[in-house]
C-alpha cells in the first residue's frame, strides 16, 4: 500500500452549508502534498477531520491501511493556523505537557524536546514564560512541540505566517527533513511559492469541492499555454521590423521582444501551437543569432491557482 | 497517564502554584480568624476604650436624685431646682461636663421627658441607662402608689427557657437549638453560594483563555473536547477541596492559639472585667458552669455527620453541575464581557434560593420550599439551609437522584456547546445557533 492517507469520497455539511462535497484524495506515503484554496475553501474542515476533532457525515479516511481511530491521534502531528500556547506557563514545563498528550511519557519527552532545544539554539527559553517570548520564538515551540512525538503524518496548517524569512527557512529545511525520514506531510497554504519549493502533490479545493488534483510537475504540464522565451545577441531586430512583421515558422507567433537590454541582448516571449516541436524555433532563430538561453514558460502555481478559482 | 488525569494534574498544579492563590490560601484564615475574634476583643476591651463622662443632672422633680448609678465610665453629679440649665449647658462647653441631663417638672407631674445636652455625640450605653433608671424608677413609684409592694413584682418575674425538642422517631428525642442550626446551615450555604460562584468563573475564564490563546486546538488535535472539560472541571474541584481545607485547619489552629492567648487569661481570672462586678462570684460560677453545660448540649445535639456529609455531596454536585454549565458559556464567547448575559441568567436561581433563605427555615413545608430543595439549580443551598434542622431521608434521597441526573445531563449537554464553541472565533453565538450546536 503506498498511500498513506487516502479520503474515500468524503462529505460535510454544516446545517445547509455543505463544507466538504464528497472528496477522495490519495496521499501518497512520505510526501509532501498542498492542501490549496481559498478561505473557506473546505481546507480546515478537511484537517480537522485527519485529526478526528470533527467526523465525516459520509466517506471514509484509511490512514496507513487501517480506518481512521483514536489510536492514530499519537501518530499525528498537527501544527493549526490558528496557533498559541499558555501564556503564563514555562516554556519547559508546557512542552512536556503537550508532548504528554501525545503519549509520551514524561522522561522521554523532557529528553526529546531538550535535544530539539538544543538544535534550534533555544535551551535558556526552558524556564522562561511563553509571555516572554516574542511571536516567532513562540512559533519554534510550537512547531517543536508538533514533532516531538515522532509522528507518522504532520499536518502544517500555514505554518510560515508570522514567521521572518531566516525561520522559514529553517523550517523548510526541518520539514525536509522530516519527510526524507519518513514522515508523510500535508502542508496548507496560500504562499504559492512555498508550495512549488516544497510539495510534491497538491490538491485545489474551492467550495468544498476538489478542482485539481496531481503531483505539481504534471500540473504545471497541463496548465502550461506553451510559451517561450528566448534570448539573442546580435539579433538584427531590426531586419524583423523592416520587413513589417516577424517572420517565424509556421505555428509560431512573436507576443513580445524587448530590445532595451543593457547587453544589447533580446528577448522574445512566442506562442507555439500545441504538438508542435519547439526545436524548430530553436533552429530558425539560430540562424538569426546567438541564442543566449531558452525556456519553456511554466505557469506559476500563482497564475493557476487565481485562474482555477476564478473561472469557476 | 490517561489524558483526563494529564490534563487535571495540569490544571490543578498550574493554579495551586500560583501567587494568588498561596496568598489567598494563608491570609484567608488569618482574616478569618480575625473576624471570629475581633468581636470577642473588642466586647471585653469596649468598656476600657470608652472615655470617663461626667454628667451633670438637673433634675426639677427631684425623683431621680441619686437614682442613676455611678459606673466605672459614667459620673453622675445632682443639681437641685437653684441652679439654671443654662448655667449647666455652658459647663458643658467648659469642659467641666460632658453631657447635662435635664429632667424638667411637667403639669402631670409623671416626668416621662427628660433631656441629655452634651456637646459630642453620647454613647448609645449611656442614654439607655438612663432610660433604663428612669423607666424603673417612674414603674417603682406607679406600683407604690397602686398599692403594690414592688418587691412582689420581682418575685414573680420569671425567666421562660422553651427547650425544643424534636422527636425524629417514637423513641428518639432531641432538644434542638435552633439558632445555631439557623447559623450554620446559612453559613454552610453562603460558603456553597459562594464557592460555586467563584470557582465556577475560575472554569468559564480557563476556557476563554485557552480560545483566546488559541492553543485550545492543538490540545483537542490530542485529547477529546470532553476530557478537557472534565479535566478542568475536576482539576479546579480538586483546588478548591485544597483551599477549603487548608483554611479549615489553618483557621482553626489560629483560632485555638490566638483565643488561648488573648481570651484565655480574662475569662479565667475571677475578677475579671469580663463579668460585671454585681454579679456574685459564686453566680458567676455555676452560671458559667450552666453555659458550658448548654453549649456541650448544643454541640452534641448537632448532627454533624449528617451536615458534613450534606455539605461534601451538594457541594461538589452542586459546584459541577454550574461547572459544566459555566464551562459552556466559555466555550460560546470570546472575552469575559460577553459572557456576563448568560452567567446572569444562570445565576438568577442559585440568588433566588439564597434570598429565599428565612422562608426555607421557618416554613420548611411550604411547597415552596420543597420545589427549591428539588430544583437542581436552587437544591444546593436550599438543602443546605435545611440539613441541619433535620430533613425527611425521601426528600434528601430524592432531592440528590435529581442533582446528580442533571449534573450528568447538563453536562453531556454543555459538551456538546462546548465541542462546537471552543473553534468558534469573532462573534457571540445567538440562542439559535446554540441550539443547533446541540444537535449536530
Amino acid at each position: 500500500m503506498n498511500n498513506f492517507i487516502e479520503i474515500k469520497n468524503v462529505s460535510k455539511t454544516y446545517g445547509n452549508y455543505k463544507a466538504l462535497d464528497n472528496i477522495s484524495i490519495s496521499i501518497p506515503r512520505q510526501s509532501i502534498y498542498g492542501l490549496l484554496g481559498p478561505n473557506g475553501a473546505g481546507k480546515t474542515t478537511l484537517i480537522r477531520m485527519l485529526n478526528q476533532i470533527t467526523a465525516p457525515d459520509e466517506g471514509s479516511i484509511i490512514f496507513n491501511g487501517a480506518t481512521l481511530n483514536r489510536n492514530h491521534i499519537s501518530q499525528i502531528g498537527y501544527l493549526p493556523e490558528e496557533r498559541g500556547l499558555y501564556k503564563s506557563m514555562k516554556v519547559g514545563e508546557q512542552a512536556i505537557y503537550l508532548a504528554q498528550l501525545k503519549g509520551v511519557s514524561q522522561k522521554d519527552a523532557e529528553k526529546r524536546l531538550k535535544s530539539w532545544f538544543n538544535k534550534f539554539g533555544i535551551l535558556n527559553w526552558w524556564d522562561r514564560k511563553v509571555e516572554e517570548l516574542s511571536k516567532g520564538m513562540q512559533q519554534k515551540i510550537q512547531f517543536i512541540v508538533t514533532v516531538i512525538h515522532n509522528p507518522q503524518l504532520l499536518i502544517f496548517d500555514e505554518p510560515f505566517s508570522g514567521f521572518d524569512p531566516i525561520n522559514v527557512n529553517i523550517l523548510k529545511n526541518e520539514i525536509l527533513e522530516l519527510r526524507d525520514k519518513g514522515a508523510t506531510i500535508i502542508f496548507s497554504t496560500h504562499n504559492m511559492a512555498s508550495v512549488e519549493e516544497l510539495c510534491d502533490n497538491i490538491m485545489l479545493i474551492n467550495k468544498g469541492k476538489k478542482i485539481l488534483e496531481g503531483s505539481v510537475y504534471q500540473i504545471k504540464q497541463d496548465n502550461k499555454d506553451n510559451k517561450f522565451e528566448v534570448k539573442l545577441r546580435n539579433s538584427g531586430i531590426q531586419e524583423f521590423r523592416d520587413s513589417g512583421h516577424w517572420v517565424l515558422p509556421d505555428g509560431f507567433s512573436i507576443i513580445s521582444a524587448d530590445d532595451k537590454d543593457v547587453n544589447s541582448e533580446t528577448t522574445l516571449v512566442i506562442s507555439a501551437e500545441k504538438e508542435i516541436n519547439p526545436n524548430i524555433l530553436i533552429n530558425h532563430l539560430s540562424e538569426k543569432g546567438t541564442i543566449v538561453s531558452y525556456r519553456e514558460l511554466l505557469p506559476s502555481m500563482n497564475d493557476i491557482f487565481i485562474n482555477k478559482v476564478n473561472s469557476l | 497517564m490517561n489524558n483526563l488525569s494529564i490534563i487535571l494534574k495540569r490544571e490543578y498544579l498550574t493554579r495551586v502554584k500560583k501567587r494568588s492563590f498561596i496568598i489567598a490560601t494563608l491570609l484567608g484564615p488569618i482574616i478569618f480568624a480575625a473576624l471570629m475574634i475581633a468581636p470577642s476583643l473588642l466586647m471585653i476591651n469596649s468598656d476600657k476604650m470608652e472615655s470617663k463622662k461626667a454628667i451633670a443632672v438637673l433634675d426639677e422633680t427631684s425623683w431621680f436624685y441619686g437614682k442613676f448609678e455611678n459606673t466605672d465610665v459614667n459620673t453622675f453629679v445632682y443639681y437641685d431646682e437653684s441652679e439654671h440649665i443654662d448655667s449647666l449647658k455652658k459647663l458643658v462647653f467648659d469642659g467641666v461636663y460632658d453631657a447635662v441631663l435635664y429632667i424638667p417638672m411637667t403639669s402631670l407631674n409623671i416626668p416621662v421627658n427628660a433631656k441629655l445636652y452634651s456637646n459630642k455625640q453620647v454613647p448609645m450605653t449611656l442614654s439607655s441607662h438612663i432610660r433604663n433608671t428612669m423607666k424603673q424608677e417612674i414603674e417603682h413609684k406607679k406600683l407604690l402608689a397602686s398599692g403594690i409592694d414592688p418587691s412582689i413584682v420581682k418575685s414573680v418575674q420569671t425567666n421562660i427557657n422553651v427547650s425544643t425538642i424534636r422527636m425524629d422517631s417514637e423513641t428518639e428525642e432531641k432538644t434542638s437549638y435552633a439558632e445555631l442550626e439557623y447559623i450554620i446551615g446559612l453559613l454552610l450555604a453562603g460558603v456553597i453560594y459562594i464557592v460555586i460562584f467563584i470557582f465556577s468563573n475560575q472554569v468559564m475564564r480557563g476556557v476563554i483563555e485557552e480560545k483566546t490563546n488559541r492553543i485550545i486546538e492543538v490540545i483537542i488535535s490530542s485529547v477529546k473536547p470532553f476530557e478537557l472539560m472534565m479535566g478542568k472541571i475536576l482539576g479546579i474541584a480538586l483546588v478548591v477541596l485544597t483551599q477549603i481545607s487548608i483554611w479549615l485547619i489553618l483557621s482553626s489552629a489560629i483560632y485555638f492559639v490566638a483565643s488561648g492567648i488573648i481570651l484565655g487569661p480574662e475569662i479565667l481570672s475571677p475578677s475579671g472585667t469580663v463579668m460585671t462586678e454585681q454579679i456574685s462570684q459564686i453566680t458567676e460560677m455555676s452560671k458559667s458552669q450552666d453555659i458550658m453545660l448548654e453549649a456541650v448540649n448544643m454541640i452534641q445535639s448537632i448532627n454533624f455527620s449528617a451536615i458534613i456529609l450534606g455539605f461534601l455531596f451538594y457541594f461538589i454536585f452542586g459546584y459541577l453541575l454550574y461547572a459544566a454549565i459555566f464551562a459552556a458559556i466559555g466555550s460560546m464567547v470570546d472575552n469575559e464581557t460577553d459572557s456576563q448575559q448568560f452567567i446572569s441568567i444562570i445565576s438568577l436561581p442559585l440568588m433566588l434560593s439564597l434570598i429565599c433563605a428565612s422562608t426555607t427555615i421557618n416554613n420548611p413545608d411550604s411547597s415552596l420550599v420543597l420545589w427549591l430543595s428539588m430544583i437542581p439549580f436552587t437544591s444546593p443551598v436550599t438543602m443546605m439551609l435545611r440539613i441541619p434542622f433535620g430533613v425527611p431521608y425521601w426528600q434528601v434521597g430524592l432531592s440528590l437522584i435529581i442533582l446528580i441526573s442533571s449534573f450528568v445531563a447538563v453536562t453531556w449537554l454543555a459538551a456538546k456547546i462546548y465541542r462546537t464553541g471552543i473553534l468558534m472565533y469573532g462573534k457571540k453565538p445567538s440562542w439559535k445557533e446554540i441550539w443547533k450546536w446541540l444537535r449536530y
